[in-house]
């Protein structure tokens, strides 16, 4: 009875938070300029007419590099800080760690305008590199948090164990700890691509000249003829984030049949 | 105790271990974190030089007066605290049964694939969802278009669009999903045998919701609250788009300062209110919540 | 009831020693978790670190290992200080409590792992890891996953891969604590019969005093990071040096004593519901803590008199206050005259002997041998 109640409620939330994304794929198709109903008939057009714009693909380009930088950047970072702060106990512990870990209560905008403050007054140019700095500050406290999962449910013991049978510190961190934080590592790097990927604001006023696929779709956004291009766009993007998503899961739940521990449900 | 064997021991302890390894992380940190925001600290006490000198450097308490008595800039303020204060209300209470769904109503092997179809939308274009809900609401839009071909209105509703309501929308839908995951997380962590203990000294449901799983989910609540409270007063993108540039939040304001107005003093002092605003509500809402907690206890 | 194979080899005190401890100290922070351990393990002898949880006794054993450092003292293993030697070069190897298992490899992968650093071809190395399994009794386990393993083949599995390195030392961290009880018995009489067989020295922490009891050769009882005793099972039992001691290793009981007299080897005492009696010097072997003076005995050194019978011990009477029935022993709680609290008496349940009713009045016998003075 009150299952069943929850359970329509729960439905209809996920329409709700589905409804404005299933709009892209309707009118992506949609032989129409403006994005209204009725619907006037399927082509593939507004698809074709991406591949014609080369901004589009620059800015995609840059997209890529600063997110493929940024993801390994910010997880390299990640497993520095979460195995400093799961395995030893340090003067300035919870400082440094509220510090690194410090973006994620701040506003964006915030940090993309001290950053760009501090650019600026030091004469530097803006560039993708700028971005990346940007992207791989905010995306390592998720890798932290991550990656912190990970080693914290790496049993100690493990270690010591490697390490008793006579290897070195190195060689048990390559053989027992990497491997079994693997899951863990990916789950971080495919994590901080997305973000970095999908993020608008550091990008807006770091990138200069050169932009990211989010500031470029934002430029565009004023032109209302461009608009039905941008919705193929956006239905491309939601699919590679379902695949991305969906190939991730996949190898989290493999990651976890290899080890036979426990499904804890998603990337919590 | 000789000084070479003293710093001997130290190089083998588990502090400085620690430090050497947190170190490459923290410096990142310090440099690009620490540093740019004690500029814009400093920054916020000088004085805004004309066009040619950006900053003159005399120290001023001028730029936090006019942030805090200016009614253009009260008014964004409050204007940035309302609206997040509002999307917060709307998405955590709205949020809170799906998770109870989903974590008392679900079977172990399903719940990660409810987990996963919830977070779908987070995953994909922010700036995307939120041109989608400006598409929707427009004049010409979805919504106006479809009641339109089905006979519901002649005249196109204005008043779905370019005001403060479709800027909470937009933000409700767009953070639900963080709303979601903290709030599961800690009702998972109840001990279901303490429910069940209060069902057996003869406590109704809805007693035993009210006095044991809500108390104990609370963690969850805070924290879906401070998810969705901090970034969203902070955001720049959906004012920008739902509210057609007139209605400006906290965000655009700092932006228009800083980089329009080329006034840098004044725009760290924004920013610099801006996170004294953030920490002073979060704070209190965190303090609160412990008062209601020890007061049920 | 188990049954433990006899052949000992040479005695204890006359092997070489493998392990000392030199007035070993360590804290934590200002948390003084060894205070003053001084001790030798003998080699090949099967030795147990005992004592309630935080007493330091798996403190004690990570020293041998290497993963704790001391903060004073000397720690030697076959003669040698290990003050700079790191645990992964050390002579010692260890079955954790948890195990410790890698998941993500085989049994054999498991087994084989420290074989990896040592020369050899892989045919040899190989033939070394299915010794190993066979002898811990997992012979063809090599190619399963190490996470399907139940938690006694995981623990065989730790064994393998401890002992294929031949190290002097075996550590054992509370090895059988998460094992069911069937289990825990069988693997008891597995690790004897282990150490038997590889003839090193075993060095065991638990705080189950039975476990400790059936499998050592000696054992060290621990209370708060000192060792209290360190002698065989039988002494003890029958001879421990304290009430601490007395009452971690089964139960005893305990009556009031005042001393009377002491001279030439001899005691006499006045002892609270038995009357005054003699007892050997050898029978107060504590320390004088200056506590309570009393008297201790063991449940089984006393005996319940039935109608009729007689005795060469001496007599004294009682009440019976509480009876509980365990199949092939009865415990009966029985309040001697002029003793205010009861004592514990345990007797086999003998074919042809009623078990006796609560408030019954019974003779209970008992003789001065069996008493340990504390002081």
């Amino acid at each position: 009875m009150k299952g069943q109640g929850l359970r329509l409620y729960a439905i209809l939330y996920l329409v709700f938070l589905y409804a404005p994304i299933v709009l892209l794929p309707i009118f992506a198709f949609n032989d129409a300029t403006i994005i209204s109903f009725p619907l006037r008939g399927f082509t593939t057009k507004w698809f074709a007419a991406l591949a014609e714009l080369p901004t589009l693909h620059q800015a995609l380009k840059n997209s890529l590099i600063i997110a493929v930088s940024s993801s390994v950047l910010a997880t390299t970072l990640g497993i520095f800080a979460s195995r400093a702060s799961t395995r030893y106990e340090f003067p300035g512990k919870g400082g440094l760690m509220g510090l690194i870990m410090l973006p994620l209560v701040l506003p964006e905008v915030i940090v993309a305008m001290s950053l760009l403050m501090v650019l600026l007054g030091i004469g530097v140019d803006l560039a993708i590199w700028t971005v990346i700095l940007g992207h791989t500050l905010i995306c390592t406290p998720f890798a932290i948090a991550i990656l912190s999962a990970a080693f914290q449910s790496l049993d100690k013991s493990l270690e010591e164990a490697a390490y008793d049978l006579g290897e070195s510190k190195l060689s048990t961190f390559r053989l027992i700890t990497l491997p079994l934080v693997m899951p863990g590592i990916i789950s971080s790097l495919l994590i901080s691509f997305t973000i970095s990927l999908d993020e608008f604001i550091i990008a807006f006023f770091l990138a200069g000249s050169e932009p990211t696929l989010p500031v470029y779709i934002y430029s565009q956004l004023r032109f209302p003829k461009q608009i039905p291009a941008i919705m193929a766009l956006g239905t491309i993007l939601v699919a590679l984030s379902v695949l991305l998503l969906t190939i991730a899961e996949y190898f989290r739940r493999r990651g976890l049949k290899k080890t036979g521990a426990k499904d804890t449900g998603g990337f919590l | 105790m000789d000084e070479k064997s003293r710093w001997h021991r130290f190089r083998r302890s588990e502090a400085f271990a620690g430090l050497t390894l947190i170190s490459p992380t923290a410096l990142y940190a310090l440099l690009l974190l620490l540093a740019p925001l004690a500029t814009i600290l400093a920054y916020s006490f000088l004085t805004d030089g004309d066009t040619v000198t950006r900053i003159v450097w005399e120290f001023t308490f001028d730029n936090y007066i006019t942030t805090w008595t200016q009614p253009i800039y009260r008014a964004v303020m409050m204007r940035s605290l309302s609206v997040s204060m509002m999307v917060t209300a709307v998405t955590v209470i709205l949020a809170f049964p799906v998770a109870y769904y989903v974590s008392f109503h679900v079977s172990p092997d399903r719940k990660s694939l409810w987990l996963f179809l919830i977070t779908i939308p987070f995953w994909t274009s922010y700036l995307i969802r939120v041109f989608l809900w400006k598409v929707i609401l427009g004049y010409n839009g979805v919504i106006n278009s479809g009641l339109k071909s089905l006979g519901l209105i002649d005249e196109p509703l204005t008043f779905i669009l370019y005001n403060v309501n479709s800027i909470v929308l937009t933000l409700a839908h767009a953070y639900a999903p963080f709303a979601i995951l903290p709030i599961f997380v800690a009702l998972e962590k109840i001990d279901r045998s303490l429910l069940e203990a209060g069902q057996d000294l003869g406590e109704s449901r809805l007693m035993t919701f009210w006095r044991v799983t809500l108390p104990l989910a609370m963690p969850g609540v805070v924290a879906a609250v401070l998810i969705v409270l901090i970034p969203t007063i902070g955001d720049y993108v959906t004012p920008q788009l739902i509210g057609g540039g007139k209605i400006p939040m906290i965000a655009n304001l700092i932006q228009s300062q800083m980089l329009d107005q080329d006034n840098r003093p004044l725009g760290s002092a924004l920013a610099v209110s801006a996170m004294l605003i953030v920490t002073v509500v979060a704070l209190a809402f965190v303090l609160l919540n412990a008062r209601f907690l020890r007061v049920k206890k | 009831m188990n049954t433990v194979p006899q052949a000992a080899p040479a005695p204890i005190a006359t092997r070489p020693t493998m392990i000392e401890f030199r007035d070993v100290h360590k804290y934590y922070g200002d948390y003084h978790a060894l205070r003053g351990i001084n001790a030798t393990i003998k080699a090949g002898e099967f030795f147990s670190l005992l004592g309630p949880s935080g007493c330091g006794k798996t403190t004690l054993l990570r020293t041998i290992a290497g993963f704790e450092d001391i903060s004073s003292g000397a720690v030697l293993i076959d003669g040698k200080h290990m003050a700079d030697v790191p645990a992964n070069v050390r002579p010692t190897n260890m079955v954790f409590q948890s195990y410790a298992i890698f998941p993500h490899l085989t049994v054999e992968q498991n087994v084989g792992f420290g074989l990896r650093r040592e020369g050899g071809t892989t045919a040899e190395k190989a033939k070394r890891v299915e010794e190993a399994l066979e002898m811990v009794g997992l012979k063809g386990y090599g190619k399963r996953a190490a996470h399907a393993l139940s938690g006694g083949q995981r623990q065989r599995v730790a064994l393998a891969r401890a002992l294929i390195l031949k190290p002097k030392v075996l550590l054992l961290d509370e090895p059988l604590s998460a094992l069911d009880k069937k289990m825990r018995e069988q693997m008891q009489v597995e690790l004897i019969r282990l150490q038997r067989q590889v003839g090193i020295t075993f060095i065991l922490v638990t705080h189950d005093q039975e476990e400790a009891l059936v499998m050592s050769d000696r054992i060290a009882v621990m209370f708060e990071g000192q060792i209290a005793q360190l002698a065989d099972p039988e002494t003890l039992y029958r001879r421990p040096n304290s009430r601490q001691v007395a009452n971690f290793i089964g139960v005893m009981n305990f009556l009031p004593a005042r001393v009377l007299t002491e001279a030439a080897g001899r005691i006499a005492i006045d002892v609270q519901g038995l009357g005054q009696t003699e007892i050997d010097a050898t029978q107060a072997p504590g320390v004088i803590t200056g506590g309570e003076t009393s008297v201790g005995f063991r449940p089984e050194t006393l005996t319940m008199l039935y109608e009729g019978q007689t005795t060469t011990e001496r007599e004294t009477p009682g009440t019976i206050e509480e009876v509980v029935y365990y199949g092939d022993m009865t415990y009966y709680d029985v309040r001697l005259d002029g003793v205010d609290s009861p004592v514990r008496i345990s007797m086999r349940n003998v074919f042809g002997r009623p078990v006796l009713d609560i408030g019954t009045r019974t003779r209970v016998a008992w003789s001065a041998g069996a008493l340990v003075l504390f002081r």
